[in-house]
């Protein structure tokens, strides 16, 4: 509370209490001083949201959710609306740079450990924000009513009815008609620009509500509270504000210059990040040789695709998701920062970024055998990473690592097993071994080496 | 790191594997866009104007709009490159309709505006020189990079006509066809084989401002922009170097 009982923000601190906020999450919030780059993408996340919010608003003044009228609204902002391409690049890009900035936030967490106790509920209503940031994209998408908009929609659409017995129900009401039509077009301009995004800044507040309860982890994943003054603030902690605050000014300028870059000489990436079939107006009748989605879901389109049973393929996607929100329950070892989990689990954390990224490129390739084997490897690693960290979790006997590795085969055999039929038996030969060198090194090398095996914690922050 | 490297190792290992087959059979040339040449993109509007814009639309376009890169006036406009009666704000539509268009070639004529967005320079450019004598096609021609098109070889009176040159290769699986290697001039157009050519880059040129009138500004304003976000940048990281001064860490 404010110490003068007069003057303006006393008044407004007797009706509402401004400066207990502001001291609460900004100018008396400890935060670890030995935060790195990876600590930039939370703050940068809110200003992609907030730069969302208001091109979309703007972008909203001049569409027409019609989808006679779609197409042309978005040419019409482009060309007629003063400035209008800028707002529309700046959207579109923003879109892109959300989940760019949203992936390495994620990664953050996963190498720190930020999902352990006690930060679970934050991890949670994290992994929320980015099933929520999926359909805002996903149905943003739709919106211009290019030839992509349309086909991938029908596409994504459609995977809900293979879901048994009350798929087709869920697929027409997802549409409003049984196929994309005018009336997906509208209530997915609603669910956009309504629904998802009062749903996205509810949950951001509370992540950022349910952080500050807890306190922010660090690189060190060493809990700063435990070691406090004679004032309880914690000795290896700086205040939110202002050193944060100038700090992340840092961040913002790197990265806005970065996305000015794209927006202002390459607002398509080359294709990435707008599709040139898009800049055609859907066309109903005209199927595109390729239908693929944009980038960021392509990991997951990747895991969808190289399951050859589409019911398997859409609940090893979902799966993919709901892994991550296991997390917190997976991995029960209690060191927190990979700096301190020994090398092989710092192996683990590379292939499984890696992994992530062969994915995507798997899943913007065109579906030959060849690739579909090559994605179902990968989503074999993708998985194999969640069941490592149960099984780095705790110190385990020699049994146990020669048991993990038998499982670990007779499922790799019994996975190809299954796809004869759909994948060439002498691609899958080519390819078996990737998951097999997987399990090898993570099951063998704990039989003869000390690298499983996690290091001493220190008490208070290092400044690497 | 060493571990990182050989993951990579793996990967450069299994990427030629991944390689998309995606080979057509003729290469695509390179042309350069120049939004800044001036002169070009009047010759490309003229050409537009003259043998494309009756077919095909470009109905997202405001003739006003492309004044700008062109560095004409409005009234320099009017007497070159639009039909009486069109007024400077109009869009440059077509009197075809898409049912006639459909009658007529089989295929309604695309639309022109964002064309080279999706197509790209290169595409067009090889694709407005590669129609070839094709008896076989109601149109007299084909064209190599888009088999069976539609289209009719619109620029032949200045282009002259070419038939194709074959050569014959071994696919991977060692099956040998035939494909096409190259073009013969068998007849001579108006044009003299440099100057058809550059009209085909004057013609794609336009055709790419078209696409994206806003580009050079945007290069512009992006520019200011970037330099502006550079000072900031460089101030914020002195602001922040100042303030942990007295940050032990």
């Amino acid at each position: 509370m404010s110490k003068n009982s007069s003057g303006f923000m006393a008044w407004v601190d007797r009706r509402f209490p401004l400066t207990e906020l502001w001291n609460e999450h900004m100018a008396r919030y400890f935060a670890p001083k030995n935060f790195n780059f990876w600590y930039f993408f939370g703050s940068l996340a809110l200003l992609i949201l907030v730069m969302q919010i208001a091109t979309g608003i703007w972008l909203a003044m001049n569409y027409t959710p019609n989808s006679k009228m779609a197409f042309d609204s978005v040419e019409y902002i482009m060309r007629d609306v003063p400035w209008g391409w800028l707002i529309r690049f700046m959207h579109s890009t923003g879109a892109s740079a959300f989940f760019i900035i949203v992936y390495l936030h994620m990664y953050r967490g996963l190498i720190y450990g930020s999902y352990k106790r006690p930060r679970e509920l934050v991890w949670l209503i994290g992994a929320s924000i980015f099933v929520l940031l999926m359909a805002e994209a996903f149905m943003g998408y739709l919106l211009p009513w290019g030839q992509m908009s349309y086909w991938g929609a029908e596409v994504i659409t459609s995977l809900f009815g293979a879901i048994p017995w009350v798929g087709g129900g869920l697929e027409t009401w997802l549409r409003g008609d049984f196929s994309v039509s005018n009336a997906t077009l509208n209530r997915f301009f609603a669910w956009h620009a309504v629904l998802i995004p009062i749903l996205l800044l509810a949950l951001v507040v509370v992540h950022i509500i349910a952080l500050h309860r807890v306190g922010s982890n660090n690189p060190d994943g060493v809990e700063i509270h435990d070691n406090e003054d004679e004032d309880g603030i914690p000795v290896d902690g700086v205040a939110f504000h202002p050193y944060y605050t100038v700090k992340d000014l840092v961040g913002v300028g790197v990265f806005l210059i970065l996305f000015s870059l794209v927006v202002f000489f390459a607002p398509t990436l080359d294709g990435w990040f707008l599709e040139p079939d898009n800049f055609v107006k859907a066309n109903t009748l005209k199927t595109p040789p390729e239908i693929k989605p944009l980038w960021y879901f392509m990991p997951f389109y990747a895991i969808l695709r190289s399951v050859p049973n589409k019911l398997s393929g859409v609940l090893s996607m979902a799966a993919s998701i709901v892994a991550l929100f296991a997390l917190p329950w997976l991995d029960r070892s209690p060191v927190k920062s990979h700096r301190y989990r020994g090398g092989l689990y710092q192996l683990g954390l590379g292939v499984f970024a890696l992994t992530f990224l062969v994915l995507g490129f798997m899943g913007s390739q065109p579906p030959t055998p060849a690739h579909a084997d090559l994605g179902f490897r990968f989503t074999e690693l993708y998985f194999s990473f969640f069941i490592m960290m149960v099984i780095y979790s705790q110190p385990r006997s020699k049994g146990y690592y020669v048991g993990t590795l038998i499982v670990a085969a007779a499922l790799i055999f019994g996975l190809d097993w299954l796809r004869v039929g759909d994948i060439p038996v002498d691609i899958m030969l080519r390819t078996w071994w990737i998951p097999a060198a997987y399990w090898l090194v993570f099951t063998v090398l704990p039989l003869f080496t000390r690298l499983h095996i996690p290091g001493d914690v220190p008490t208070r922050v290092t400044s690497r | 790191m060493r571990v990182l490297l050989v993951a990579l190792l793996c990967l450069t290992y299994l990427l030629p594997a991944l390689g998309s087959a995606a080979e057509g059979d003729v290469k695509l040339r390179h042309m350069s866009v120049d939004l800044s040449n001036k002169a070009s993109l009047q010759r490309g509007a003229r050409a537009f104007a003259n043998y494309c814009l009756s077919c095909h639309a470009a109905s997202h376009v405001r003739y006003k709009q492309v004044l700008p890169g062109l560095g004409l006036t409005a009234k320099e406009m009017r007497q070159n490159l639009m039909l009486p009666g069109r007024k400077i704000g109009d869009k440059m539509t077509v009197a075809m309709t898409h049912k006639e268009g459909k009658q007529w070639f089989g295929v309604a004529p695309p639309d022109l505006s964002n064309i080279e967005r999706v197509r790209g320079a290169d595409w067009l450019y090889t694709y407005l020189t590669s129609f070839y004598l094709d008896s076989s096609r109601p149109t007299g021609v084909n064209n190599a990079i888009f088999p069976k098109v539609a289209m009719p070889d619109i620029l032949w009176e200045m282009q002259g006509l070419q038939k194709p040159v074959y050569k014959t290769v071994k696919d991977a699986d060692g099956i040998s066809r035939k494909v096409i290697a190259g073009f013969k001039q068998v007849r001579k157009g108006k044009l003299s084989p440099a100057k058809s050519d550059r009209m085909v880059r004057d013609l794609v040129n336009f055709l790419a401002y078209m696409s994206a009138p806003y580009q050079k500004k945007s290069h512009l304003v992006g520019l200011w922009i970037i330099l502006g976000l550079i000072l900031f940048t460089i101030s914020s990281y002195f602001l922040k170097r100042e303030y942990w001064k007295d940050v032990d860490h």
